[in-house]
């Protein structure tokens, strides 16, 4: 009894068990999905594992989950700091269009100077695309979540500008940029490719988003302005009261948020993409990055393992196909564990279960109004 | 007057031998209620005793570890306030729930809205609000947003929103906390009326004067532990006083005479609008010296709340000036005032006192944490920021002990309050003798007791100025009111 207790007590109170679940119940879901269309539920799920689980499949899902891991940091380091970062779509954008522009019109440039260079303009982008919108919020007091969905649509629109400008525009019939120079690329060497027997766009990405998944733990939980930037996302009245510089911090916080977007547009671009496609739709990154931060509870290290696992899910989608499961199942999936995940609070109830469960204790003999019947003498 | 109304023979509220525990704490340990049919019932004890658990678990929303509640005889289980209105209990929260852009009226109805088919039927309720604040002589505006109103407005409004609700059985957390003198009696009017229709009230309070004027009986609670009953009728304020700290106490405020410095605050005909755009500070001149406590006596809505906030750089004035030990720092950011060496206290604390998600720790540096020993090239040091928790919580008494890493949002209310002096207090280390103190309260007694000064301020203006030790209440009240100027 009290074993059962306790464990339902520690199912209860863990955020991190709460996850568990949801993703759980996603898969469970997904099932049902499955099941209704006549299809075998082993199978599509043994093909999901399979498909991510061999060397070559690794190397995809980290591939994939590069961009994911630095989007979703970007928004749980937003999330942290009070400002809710649903612009990460248009900072991912305007930081791989600046990474492709550098990596497209500095390609003479060594490899050890192009690199951090398209890093940082890419960075850059994204700042500024976040700072605008801050701007106009601390300024004017602009909702931030209206501004932020109109300048996703004007970086996308930019976006595909500046990929017909002819000095960027690829020189034979494709709609899209030109190719990045070699040397901005993040790629391993064919060699180490084919030794390792890796996908084609392995690439050390994700070192880089190992890397920023560190620094910004360290500054959220060590620095002073990680307290300042926190202080204000929680009580920004009690933060103003205290000396902070409200404003600034809001400034800060969408900075450092954009730049992240942005650095995870670059990493895509340089890695993966190595060219911009003119775009008929959003591609969605920034939403992803959504769902990595929400998987992740916002921690950073959660969020480099939820990146990953978001990863996998894509990955692994894209081969359902092969078994005849919808590569959409992936979609219902996703949507499932973020549902579950937003209403995790009905897994603190299960506490209560347990109450209902427990044998009321015998009522303690009637002791209560002594002290009142002796007041009344 | 006492025991008048009440009905000893239908107990309407009786908690049996509560227990409730978080993690190895125990906030109530055995505490018995029995309230009747037409009683006021004081629950008295000293911050932190346990007194707002108690009541928020008959209100449904703590559940107790263990023991019984029994409402009009019949057992019952709460499991969330929607529970206890059910059963006829209605709470007022020393910390307001309210909807801060809603309006007055929204706020009250908030839950139980007249319609008039699928459509809200807001003239209903606002006609509902307006007859039902005149029934109880608690007046309001209908139509303003809580945002823009008063603490003491607040009150007034949560107020009236259990008794919108037809509760049998009000629970009243410090309710006259924010309350002026007059605000008081009118509220005691207000409770006896009510008993005297069969209603009951629990008032939780530290306030022994007011357990006197109002309760029939008072449980009293210390350290979680309860220590008893009484008849008020036959208790005197010091007898209760000493069971609730468990001592004999004085009331007197032990206050060496002190030689007045040089003047440190200087507000020069200051004036400025407050949320309507009406102007409420209105030419205001005031002096405070070194070593010097001046109180701010007032009615709330008399421009107290919006001269504090000009003077910590909240709001911003329309002219006049504000000097700090010569400075001037009108208009100027909090920041800059806090550099110039003006901390404050704040009246909400909720709001603008505390991060409630932080830790205790980390609330005791809010303003110096960018400060040695706290940081070093802006990395936060861990040790002496413990360290410094550890030597506040021991020094201000802060409950429960070793919390220095607790978020600051599960501490009772007044332990949060000591969370805040302490910050405010040790930010004036460097000044630390000789400080110059502001004190506005719409606490009269608070006000008479600590002031070497009392300003009296009204309609935006300090109308009188006498010493602490010349003062009486009758004589102030009258000044607050507008009458009898005496310069």
């Amino acid at each position: 009894m009290s074993k059962k207790k306790g464990f339902l007590n520690f199912v209860a109170e863990n955020r991190f068990i709460h996850i568990l679940l949801s993703i759980l119940l996603g898969f469970l879901v997904g099932a049902i999905f499955l099941a209704i269309m006549g299809l075998s539920v082993g199978e599509a799920y043994g093909r999901l594992i399979t498909s991510v689980t061999s060397v070559k499949g690794f190397s995809y899902v980290i591939v994939y989950s590069i961009p994911y891991i630095v989007v979703g940091l970007s928004v749980a380091f937003s999330f942290k700091t009070g400002v809710f970062n649903i612009g990460a779509e248009g900072q991912f954008v305007m930081g791989s269009m600046a990474a492709a522009v550098v990596g497209i019109l500095a390609g003479g440039l060594p490899k050890i100077v192009l690199i951090p260079l398209c890093f940082l303009a890419a960075m850059l982008a994204g700042a500024v695309w976040g700072v605008i919108v801050g701007v106009l919020k601390t300024k004017w007091g602009i909702n931030e979540v209206l501004s932020m969905i109109m300048f996703n649509w004007v970086a996308f629109y930019l976006s595909n500008f500046i990929a017909g400008i002819p000095a960027i525009h690829s020189d034979g019939t494709a709609e899209a940029t030109k190719n990045i120079s070699d040397n901005a690329s993040t790629l391993l060497s064919k060699d180490l490719i084919n030794r390792l027997g890796l996908c084609p766009t392995a690439n050390w990405g994700i070192l880089v988003a190992i890397a920023v998944t560190v620094l910004v733990w360290f500054i959220i939980e060590k620095t002073t302005l990680g307290y300042e930037l926190k202080a204000v996302g929680s009580n920004k009245f009690a933060a103003e009261y205290g000396g902070i510089n409200v404003n600034r911090s809001i400034l800060t916080a969408l900075a450092i948020s954009g730049a992240l977007a942005g650095l995870g547009g670059s990493l895509q671009l340089m890695g993966m993409g190595s060219r911009i496609s003119v775009f008929s739709s959003q591609e969605g990154f920034g939403f992803a990055g959504i769902v990595v931060a929400l998987i992740g509870c916002s921690n950073p290290f959660g969020v480099l393992i939820a990146g990953i696992f978001y990863g996998a899910l894509t990955f692994g989608g894209s081969k359902l196909n092969l078994v005849g499961a919808p590569t959409q199942l992936i979609n219902v999936i996703v949507g499932t564990v973020v549902f579950f995940i937003a209403i995790s609070i009905i897994f603190t109830r299960l506490k209560f279960l347990k109450k209902k469960t427990d044998k009321p204790k015998p009522a303690e003999p009637d002791k209560k109004a002594e002290g009142k019947e002796a007041a009344e003498k | 007057m006492a025991k008048q109304y009440v009905d000893m023979n239908t107990p309407v509220i009786e908690m049996r031998n509560i227990v409730k525990k978080f993690g190895d704490f125990t906030a109530n340990d055995g505490i018995n209620l029995t309230v009747h049919k037409g009683e006021i019932h004081a629950i008295l004890g000293e911050n932190g005793a346990g007194k707002s658990t108690l009541m928020n678990q008959l209100y449904g929303l703590l559940k107790p570890t263990s023991g019984d509640i029994l409402v009009n005889g019949k057992k019952i289980e709460m499991n969330n306030p929607r529970d206890a209105i059910a059963a006829g209990i209605g709470m007022v929260h020393q910390h307001f729930m309210l909807v801060q852009p809603f309006t007055v009226t929204e706020n009250i109805v908030l839950g139980t809205e007249p319609t008039k088919g699928v459509k809200l039927d807001m003239a209903t309720a606002r006609k509902n609000v307006v007859e039902i604040s005149e029934r109880y002589g608690l007046s309001i505006d209908p139509d303003a947003k809580i945002e823009d109103i008063s603490v003491g407005m607040q009150q007034r409004v949560e107020i009236l929103k259990a008794l919108y609700r037809g509760a049998d059985i009000l629970i009243l957390d410090e309710p006259t906390s924010s309350l002026t003198p007059q605000e008081i009696v009118e509220l005691i009017d207000i409770m006896h009326n009510l008993v005297k229709d069969g209603k009951s009230i629990i008032i939780i309070t530290h306030k022994l004067k007011e357990i006197k004027e109002s309760a029939d009986f008072c449980t009293i609670i210390r350290l979680g532990r309860y220590i008893g009953t009484v008849d008020v009728e036959t208790v005197t304020e010091s007898d209760l006083a000493s069971m609730m700290v468990g001592r004999n106490v004085t009331f007197k405020v032990d206050k060496p005479e002190q030689e007045p410095g040089e003047v440190v605050l200087d507000v020069q005909d200051l004036h400025c609008l407050d949320y309507r755009g009406i102007e409420i500070v209105r030419g205001l001149d005031l002096q405070v010296r070194r070593g010097e406590i001046v109180g701010i006596a007032g009615i709330d809505g008399n421009g107290q709340t919006e001269l504090v906030e000009v003077i910590t750089g909240l709001r911003k004035g329309t002219s006049g000036k504000v000097l700090v030990n010569g400075v001037d720092v009108f208009n100027k950011s909090p920041n800059f005032g806090f550099k110039h060496g003006v901390s404050s206290i704040p009246a909400d604390r909720q709001k603008h006192g505390l991060v409630l998600d932080f830790s205790i720790e980390d609330n005791l540096i809010l303003q110096n944490y960018g400060k040695d020993p706290f940081s070093e090239k802006n990395i936060l040091q861990r040790d002496p920021i413990f360290a410094h928790a550890t030597q506040s919580i021991e020094k201000y008494d802060i409950r429960p002990g070793n919390s220095e890493k607790r978020p600051a949002g599960t501490l009772s209310g007044g332990n949060q309050q000591k969370v805040i002096i302490a910050r405010e207090v040790q930010n004036d280390k460097e000044r630390n003798k000789g400080k110059a103190v502001l004190l506005v309260s719409f606490e009269l007694d608070e006000i008479m007791s600590l002031s070497d000064i009392i300003d009296v301020i009204f309609d935006g203006k300090i109308v009188a100025s006498l010493p602490g030790k010349d003062a009486n209440e009758n004589e102030l009240g009258l000044m607050m009111a507008g009458g009898g100027k005496k310069e």
